[in-house]
């Protein structure tokens, strides 16, 4: 694009952003600071994610952007077409053809390869800011894996409630090291985050921080022996495909409590219905 | 299925941008706004944008007003995003407020100082009536002008630091840290803490100046001075070696007087906050030089109690580019994760029922 570099970032802020790559990757699950810059985008909208990807962007790269795990909704719409703008690279829609799958809330449906990378938009990389609000106490915390507030939160749910409550951006123990947030994905895909065979990018721009799960690695979600994690999906099958192993959106159909339910990942649904 | 509705999500996305421009110009009837105007005429505006965004760049501030339709936070917003992309070909030498061309300069704490009082162009004395005749775009009365020219005018600070009676700021020979490039952490050096402050949302910033006022980590402050003017912005370019004038920068500086510090070892003097913001914003750097003082509070061995004494907590919020941004992401699409959290209620609701049932 004419008056910009390629990818929208220039080559200096792009060798910064890959030297925090690169340490993220050799400590997998610490949170890694980065002089984050101010992006055409607002702040919430995905700015981590999109320097991650426009600092590992190359030309033969393909580019695939999903938000809710749908390729059509209008952010994933809006942050592909700023990237075939800024980048000129090709897009897709298709979970195998891309070679960089930037997303927000989700994990696609299809297992992903060695050779791709996911990118994950991160609002809040301290897993622990609900229980430590200060960032300079909870650095600490990680840097002694000082960690039983955690524990003990989750074992209050069990204690009150029956079973861990939390249900989305559910903690992960990465590499047997770091608690880490995994973004606001469903637990339903946490999962999918134990040697994943691609490699995983998180990228917070508000907050100034990125940090990676290397391929591969062992990701385990805090739980218990006697109440082990489990994953949860609405119980039921796409009414457009029929799958029984995907995550389901619900869809209210009217006002008199009807409602469907569909694959959230439209390519996986799309790829079934065909 | 899916490539029909991405391209529906384009289409909606394009015409939601086209009724945006439309929306913006307003009746044709009516005559466009033009960026010489609001540069012109709205300059507090102006001043403002430049000031959170970290620019100073009048016309293209003005420029953001107009896109922003006067929404000065998204106008910050549009002037920072464009900041961004500028390259640096230098640091300017340090400003000389103390050469300030000063059109207004005020001290609360001595009835008169060297230089004098000059109110210049202050709404301070005004009753807040509106202004009817403005409807008919009367022209102003001619302003008088002074028959003297100003005298040199030293800082009241300086005065006070020559008789030991405000605590000395150690001169630094360091490369200012720089908040446009590198990520924050703390402790943040008081230079950091500057920078967040003066980028820093001026609501917010008031709200929590205001705050120190009322008990929360007070300082007992005194505007020792507030002087607006023009300054020289001098720089070093590599090919010369001597530094050359590059033009000049209206701006507001206000050094408050608080609160003494020492005792019976040390000897006792007054402690400073500082505020700078560009143009004619005495609320502004007031309310900046309420919380760069109330933020010394643990370097001065002070009780930290209240919230603007805690700098990770006000830097952390003061920006409202951040601040908008994840506030206003609430309406993006959630619904993977509220399907989750619904099933979860669903589970806990399923199981209380059945127990109830026993």
């Amino acid at each position: 694009m004419r008056g910009y570099n390629f990818a929208y970032l220039d080559e200096q802020t792009k060798r910064m952003i890959r030297r925090a790559i690169l340490k993220a990757v050799a400590i997998p699950g610490h949170q890694v600071p980065f002089g984050g810059r101010e992006m055409p985008l607002p702040y919430g909208w995905g700015t981590g994610g999109i320097q991650v990807t426009a600092a590992i962007l190359g030309p033969q790269d393909v580019l695939k952007v999903i938000d809710q795990g749908a390729d059509d909704t209008t952010n994933a719409v809006s942050i592909r077409r700023f990237f075939a703008r800024v980048a000129g690279i090709a897009t897709t829609t298709r979970t195998t053809e891309a070679s960089v799958i930037q997303t927000r809330h989700r994990i696609p449906e299809t297992k992903l390869r060695a050779d791709q990378i996911l990118v994950y938009q991160v609002p809040q990389p301290e897993p622990l800011y609900r229980l430590e609000p200060s960032r300079v106490a909870a650095r600490r915390l990680h840097a002694l894996a000082e960690y039983g507030a955690m524990h003990v939160r989750l074992y209050e749910d069990i204690a009150r409630l029956g079973a861990v409550a939390i249900s989305y951006d559910y903690p992960v123990l990465v590499n047997r090291r770091y608690i880490t947030s995994p973004s606001p994905i469903p637990a339903f895909d946490n999962p999918k985050l134990h040697r994943m065979a691609a490699l995983q990018l998180f990228g917070a721009g508000r907050e100034k921080r990125i940090y990676a799960i290397p391929p591969y690695t062992e990701v385990r979600s805090l739980d218990f022996e006697d109440h082990p994690f489990r994953p949860h999906r609405a119980d039921g099958a796409c009414a457009l495909c029929g799958a029984r192993d995907s995550y389901l959106d619900e869809v209210l159909t009217d006002d008199r409590g009807g409602r469907m339910f569909v694959c959230s990942d439209t390519d996986y649904c799309a790829g079934r219905a065909a | 299925m899916a490539y029909v509705a991405v391209k529906g999500g384009e289409r909606a996305i394009d015409a939601a941008h086209a009724w945006r421009e439309a929306a913006r110009r307003g009746d044709p009837a009516v005559p466009a706004l033009s960026t010489a105007q609001i540069a012109g005429q709205l300059g507090r505006a102006v001043e403002r944008v430049m000031a959170e965004a970290s620019l100073h760049d009048p016309v293209l501030a003005a420029l953001a007003i107009r896109q922003a339709e006067g929404d000065l936070i998204e106008a910050a917003f549009l002037l920072r995003a464009f900041r961004t992309t500028l390259p640096r070909f230098g640091a300017a030498l340090p400003l000389e407020t103390g050469r300030m061309a000063v059109r207004r300069r005020v001290s609360a704490i001595f009835k008169d100082v060297p230089g004098g009082q000059i109110l210049g162009p202050t709404t301070d004395y005004t009753h807040r009536l509106l202004d009817f005749t403005l409807l008919d775009d009367a022209p102003p009365p001619a302003a008088p002008r002074a028959s003297d020219p100003v005298e040199a005018m030293p800082r009241v600070a300086e005065l006070l630091a020559a008789e030991g009676l405000l605590r000395p700021e150690p001169a630094s020979e360091v490369t200012p840290f720089d908040l446009t490039r590198e990520a924050l952490a703390h402790p943040a050096p008081r230079d950091a803490r500057l920078q967040g402050l003066a980028r820093g949302d001026e609501g917010f910033l008031l709200g929590m100046g205001y705050s120190t006022q009322r008990g929360y980590g007070g300082s007992h402050p005194f505007a020792g001075e507030i002087r607006m003017g023009a300054v020289s912005v001098e720089l070093v370019p590599d090919e010369l070696g001597f530094p050359i004038d590059i033009g000049e920068v209206v701006l507001t500086e206000c050094q408050m007087v608080n609160q003494f510090h020492g005792g019976k070892t040390e000897p006792a003097c007054f402690t400073a906050g500082y505020g700078l913001a560009f143009g004619q914003a005495d609320r502004r750097a007031m309310a900046m030089a309420l919380l760069d003082r109330a933020m010394q509070a643990e370097e001065l061995g002070e009780a930290v109690t209240a919230p603007a004494q805690n700098p990770e907590f006000v830097l952390a919020h003061a920006d409202n580019i951040e601040a908008t941004g994840f506030v206003e992401h609430l309406k993006l699409p959630h619904y993977v994760d509220f399907q989750s959290e619904a099933e979860a209620v669903r589970r806990l609701r399923a199981a209380a029922l059945a127990k109830a049932a026993e």
